[in-house]
């Protein structure tokens, strides 16, 4: 999948550029990376909210049609949370009507035979907010930050989808309600079988709750594999200085990267990430002989394997990588 | 003062207290903080939004409202800020002690140069500097943090987040202030470029002997860069001590709950299970008395409700302010 956007300069910013990416009923997947990195316009395109310049998104095994009605069906079965509940909620609507709104748009009173009241009492409370009929007619400014972001949940679940998409959910939050919704995340995969897709940059919360990463670099996924296999044996230089600068008292070496992602109107040639990588600069790479495939040779789009998977030349070279199959 | 010997105390705040009046009644935000910052030294004050540790640092200026009521002494180098006359205190704000506000990334000014932004503070408090001095201090400063001089003639939207972070952490060093106070200075940062600004920080600390108030309600970036941390809940000190013995053995139940919520990579105790703590913290117009954190806390006992506890010291450099850990220190003196 492959999304541009033309700048006004007229040149094509690539902000995703060959992504391939599944996620299963029951599975919480973490799409982590830096600002720029793709992330949001990754979810964004798998909302269909943008349109992808090349691929496809496939909803169990059909490619999603971008006409108004296919859109509005398509995203009963796939809703976002989003990154700041406060903004997000209207400060004049009350819980009620924000968590109504939804069920109202896909007429699920006449479908599912249940009045309104009531099912947005059971999406408040699957969300965690009970007694649910006490926050009806509250407005958002009275609820505490953790509330507002159940309400938003709320808001995505009365449409029983079948994928949730949250960005940053609790980046905005206090230390001590994070832990809360990510239990209530982790709770909603489990009771309703919800594939959950969660972008992140905070990788302690991947650690926390998903199944699988995949990380993004300039448009691209880097690596990919199971959470312990990204987290705990990362292959990928990139991914090794992530890990490496977060924040803990018993810890790597940092390798803080200089500068920061690159233009996606120019993106450097060979490997995406050398002019930044860590082992083209201390000659890790020169020393496997891959430095100028790093330099010269673009690497192959990541298939959407559930395996351990890196995009890095010098991880194909090294004894290590050799016995594993070329991605 | 001679930058090298880290020790002179540049900020002493002594039972300070700071309530707002509001349309509701009385709000006390900070209650009763005693804190020390010593030059060379990196202090973090970690607590969650309402807790009082952004009142706190903008009492370290008297940049309150009007209509706060304060009590307690904030020394500045031994002066007290609180009741100083006003043109001492304008003497004080940039030169002895300067703020990098929350939200730095909105703060900068979208139609001035960052140059002349950075260069206002020195133009405003030094006022015989000539331009080109100011024009080679502020390539200095931008060098300092790390950026190019050339940049002064950027207008702030083309910078990214972490560089204008970077410009304003330039702009509080314009006057050469012997302290800095820097409230959520890497929030809404990613972490690469979180780690970046922390380098910088803990850079200008080393390089330049200033001490430095860190605020964040990220208890592991604060173990990561400071010497100390005071973790705030709801207007006090619940506890205080070396930052990485805070962290990876947090005494109070608070701050257990908040580095739990930042779990270690590769920790099988925080697979699928991540830890929080139920409830709001409480609304400081009712408090009741007793230990503010006694209705979420996970071992609270009945005697909790009756008085609130102390900061106790349980060794030189560790105290604590909670009943049921004072109660274990003395069956355990070790410890």
């Amino acid at each position: 999948m492959s999304v541009r956007f033309t700048t006004r300069a007229g040149s094509a910013a690539r902000a995703l550029d060959g992504v391939n990416l599944q996620v299963r009923p029951g599975e919480i997947l973490a799409l982590v990376g830096e600002s720029g990195s793709g992330k949001t316009t990754l979810a964004r395109t798998l909302m269909g909210l943008q349109r992808p310049s090349d691929g496809d998104v496939l909803v169990g095994g059909e490619p999603l049609g971008y006409s108004t009605s296919a859109l509005r069906g398509f995203r009963r079965h796939v809703q976002m949370v989003l990154q700041d509940a406060s903004g997000a909620l209207s400060p004049r609507q009350t819980v009620y009507e924000s968590v109504a709104e939804g069920i109202r748009l896909h007429h699920l009173v006449k479908e599912t035979r249940t009045p309104e009241a009531e099912l947005v009492a059971q999406a408040l409370s699957d969300a965690g907010l009970r007694p649910p009929q006490g926050l009806f007619l509250r407005y958002p400014h009275e609820l505490s930050g953790g509330q507002r972001q159940r309400v938003l949940i709320a808001g995505a679940l009365a449409l029983r989808p079948r994928i949730l998409l949250a960005d940053e959910p609790v980046s905005s939050l206090d230390a001590s309600i994070r832990g809360e919704i990510l239990a209530l995340i982790l709770r909603l995969r489990d009771t309703l079988g919800l594939g959950v897709v969660v972008v992140t940059h905070d990788l302690g919360l991947a650690w926390n709750i998903a199944d699988r990463i995949a990380v993004m670099y300039l448009g691209r996924i880097v690596e990919t594999g199971t959470t312990e296999e990204v987290l705990e044996q990362a292959r990928h230089p990139y991914t090794q200085a992530l890990l490496s600068v977060v924040p803990e008292i018993e810890r790597l070496t940092p390798v803080v990267l200089r500068g920061e992602i690159p233009d996606p109107t120019a993106i450097p040639s060979g490997c995406r990430f050398h002019p930044r990588c860590p082992a083209v600069a201390d000659g890790r790479a020169a020393a496997a002989g891959v430095d100028q495939d790093c330099r010269r040779t673009s690497l192959r789009v990541l298939g959407p394997a559930h395996e351990h998977r890196v995009a890095c030349h010098l991880d194909a070279a090294t004894d290590d990588g050799a016995d594993r199959p070329p991605c | 003062m001679n930058a090298a010997d880290a020790g002179p105390v540049l900020l002493e705040v002594r039972d300070l207290s700071l309530a707002y009046l509001t349309s509701e009644g009385r709000l006390p935000a900070v209650r009763g903080i005693d804190l020390t910052v010593a030059a060379g030294e990196i202090v973090g004050l970690a607590g969650e939004s309402g807790c009082g540790k952004s009142t706190l640092a903008s009492t370290v200026l008297r940049l309150q409202p009007k209509d706060a009521e304060v009590s307690g002494e904030m020394l500045l180098s031994g002066a007290d800020v609180l009741t100083m006359r006003w043109g001492d205190l304008r003497a004080v704000r940039w030169a002895e002690a300067s703020i990098v506000f929350q939200g730095a990334l909105h703060s900068l000014n979208p139609v001035h140069r960052v140059g002349r932004q950075i260069a206002e503070p020195i133009r405003v408090h030094e006022e015989s500097v000539a331009d080109d001095e100011i024009e080679t201090r502020v390539g200095d400063l931008l060098e300092s943090v790390g950026l190019p001089r050339a940049r002064a003639r950027a207008y702030p939207h083309p910078l990214s987040g972490g560089q204008k972070q970077r410009v304003m952490i330039a702009m509080a060093l314009a006057c050469r202030p012997r302290l800095i106070v820097a409230d959520e200075p890497t929030t809404a940062l990613d972490v690469m470029v979180q780690a970046q600004v922390l380098h910088v920080l803990s850079g200008l600390v080393h390089d330049l002997g200033v001490g430095m108030l860190v605020i964040s309600h990220d208890l592991s970036v604060l173990a990561d860069v400071c010497d100390r941390v005071a973790v705030m809940y709801a207007g006090r000190i619940v506890e205080v001590g070396p930052a990485d013995q805070v962290f990876s053995d947090a005494l109070h139940p608070y701050t257990a709950a908040l580095s739990g919520a930042f779990p270690r990579i590769g920790d099988p105790a925080a697979r699928y299970a991540p830890s929080g703590l139920a409830g709001d913290p409480p609304d400081p117009r009712t408090l009741s008395g007793g230990c503010s954190f006694a209705p979420r806390c996970p071992r609270g006992v009945e005697e909790c409700a009756a008085a609130e506890p102390t900061l106790v010291p349980l060794s030189p450099t560790r105290s604590v302010a909670c009943i049921r850990v004072a109660g274990r220190a003395t069956d355990e003196p070790d410890r």
